[in-house]
């Protein structure tokens, strides 16, 4: 995992500007002495928080894994028979092969043109020549401010069928009948992705702020010493240098949208009838509602888990490769 | 140019809906629809029906009580661990941390329906603590102050335990006036996530009079007619504290954001 390799490279991975501390693993000596009970001081420091990561999300995890074993309605869970009969229902759901094409839909098509946008903006943003830098910034930043179900409600206001896209797009003389945005599944499925560009590409934007920091600015002086324009500089020369940050603003993204449930919720409802229904709303919407059938939705979350872990296991040995 | 002309379109485009947003609270429902974008007269009769309707004044405490309570909860949590895993290090805290970074792939989905019966089994369903709990250690603010305390020069530790004290006190003492933008950082991370925070509280939060403002507004399309006016004034009022705190608290912010990345 990305995280993984910066945390325990002792290599590129740390840049210290004292000297680090001393490393506390466990040599000979004295049984207690001050090193050692050091040692045990600093587990005592990370205890609670290692602690509650543990049984809120570890146990939980294995707890649904158990439960995906198991059907019933409610709280009267039996054994599957076979065990593996809600994993064989999934195959058939229709609903559940909806959703899940929902989903990655979001993801393929919303992930790669955010960070690109992302990576433009935040590149525009770092220019010396650049006035008000403050401003921009914080414009682009401030859909993050909002909570996702607000956004999804002001999108959904706006793109209602008497609401201001029509307006804006029949005065203009771009159309002349008003699009039912919500209750087409394209143009339902459509407006979630230009939710989720204007609510995310400033978030990733700050965190390519900070890695284009630490692009050496001797590359781009040679760069334009060879003659070459501000795109070319931009896609061969800085773009190269962000890719650890694009693994990780990649794989945090793709982890979010396969998550996705507020706009599914709020925005379109799922509408209509599924169309554009993400698998997390899929997956409340079997356990908590209607008759809830908290086995299946195991099953559900568990396929979800091992989609996240593919991809970002893919992302992490295609970003380590050319290295 | 070109630069300019991309930035400000974009720019506008991210602001935009803010500001209708911001605009339709004061109209009508039917100036809203009719894409009024001037402010108009109804914010007080807005404001009058959409208290009809919802207590505000509780959700507004729900969600302030949560997000407060898991900011607080979670910075001395994750600081002190953040800490511990860098100023402490070790092999076997090394291994520790990657396994608790494993957690990060954990998606909610996942974990829902476990932590909704152990919190249901210990009766507290409806209870703001069990909406706090979860949050309090996430992985992310570990690493974030633990990233951050690499730069945290450990020869002032070492003269502190020289000079007699503990260390919990040179934690408390020397490492947190000194870290000040990490934990404005932190700070504003978990505060933002906590008080925009749906689905977990719409989970285990099943009665009305504790309900937070993201479920307060969702709530207000569920019926067959709705008052745009009134929706997006509840939308306005949501986002008026986590505007705030990320406005106030934004050149911190990014300067956290930076330091630990480094």
């Amino acid at each position: 995992m990305a995280t993984q390799a910066i945390v325990t490279s002792g290599g590129t991975g740390r840049r210290r500007r004292s000297s680090p501390p001393p490393d506390f693993s466990p040599r000979g000596g004295a049984w207690l002495n001050s090193g050692r009970r050091r040692n045990l001081t600093g587990w005592g420091f990370l205890l609670p928080a290692a602690l509650l990561i543990t049984l809120l999300s570890f146990v939980p995890m294995i707890q649904a894994f158990i439960l995906s074993l198991q059907t019933g309605r409610g709280s009267r869970l039996n054994w599957a028979d076979p065990f593996w009969m809600n994993f064989e229902r999934l195959l058939h759901d229709e609903i559940f092969k909806l959703t899940m094409f929902n989903t990655v839909f979001y993801l393929v098509i919303q992930v790669p043109i955010m960070l690109i946008l992302a990576m433009i903006l935040a590149n525009l943003l770092n220019d010396p020549r650049l006035k008000h830098k403050a401003i921009w910034r914080t414009m682009i930043f401030l859909p993050c401010a909002v909570s996702l179900v607000s956004y999804s409600l002001v999108f959904r206001t706006m793109f209602a069928t008497d609401g201001l896209v029509n307006d804006l797009l029949m005065g203009l003389g771009f159309m002349h009948d008003p699009l039912n945005w919500l209750g087409e599944p394209w143009t339902a499925r459509f407006v979630i992705i230009i939710g989720l560009l204007w609510r995310w590409t400033g978030y990733n934007m700050i965190f390519f702020l900070a890695a284009l920091q630490n692009v050496d600015h001797s590359t781009l002086e040679a760069a334009r010493i060879d003659g070459a324009g501000s795109f070319k500089t931009f896609w061969y020369v800085t773009v190269p240098q962000l890719r650890p940050m694009i693994v990780l603003t990649a794989i945090m993204s793709i982890n979010g949208t396969l998550q996705l449930f507020d706009e599914s919720w709020s925005l379109t409802k799922g509408g209509p009838s599924y169309q554009s229904m993400s698998m997390s709303h899929y997956l409340y919407e079997l356990s908590f509602l209607k008759n809830p059938n908290v086995g299946y939705g195991a099953a559900i979350s568990y396929v979800i888990l091992i989609m996240v872990a593919v991809l970002a296991l893919i992302q992490m040995k295609v970003g380590d490769k050319r290295d | 140019m070109p630069g300019y002309v991309f930035l400000s379109v974009f720019a506008l485009f991210s602001v935009f809906p803010l500001y209708f947003m911001l605009v339709s609270a004061t109209n009508s429902t039917q100036d809203v629809l009719a894409s009024r974008l001037t402010p108009g007269g109804h914010l007080i009769d807005n404001m009058m029906a959409l208290m009809k309707q919802q207590d505000i004044g509780a959700a507004m405490t729900s969600s302030a009580l949560i997000a407060v309570g898991t900011t607080v909860l979670a910075l001395i949590v994750c600081a002190v661990a953040g800490y511990g895993f860098e100023v402490y290090h070790s092999r076997g805290k090394d291994v520790v941390m990657a396994i608790l970074m494993l957690a990060m792939m954990i998606p909610f989905a996942a974990i829902m329906i476990p932590l909704f019966r152990m919190f249901a089994q210990l009766g507290m369903v409806n209870s703001l603590f069990a909406v706090i709990i979860p949050s309090i250690s996430t992985p992310l603010l570990i690493l974030l102050f633990r990233q951050a305390s690499r730069s945290f020069p450990y020869e002032i530790i070492e003269a502190a335990r020289i000079d007699g004290l503990k260390e919990l006190s040179i934690f408390a003492r020397i490492y947190v006036p000194t870290m000040k933008s990490t934990f404005a950082a932190a700070a504003v991370i978990t505060f933002m996530a906590s008080w925009n925070n749906f689905l977990w509280p719409r989970v285990i939060l099943l009665d009305n009079a504790v309900q937070t403002m993201p479920m307060l507004i969702a709530n207000l399309t569920a019926g067959y007619v709705t008052d745009y006016g009134v929706l997006m004034l509840a939308v306005l009022l949501t986002s008026l504290p986590t505007i705030f705190v990320f406005l106030i608290l934004q050149r911190a912010f990014a300067q956290g954001i930076t330091g630990a990345i480094k």
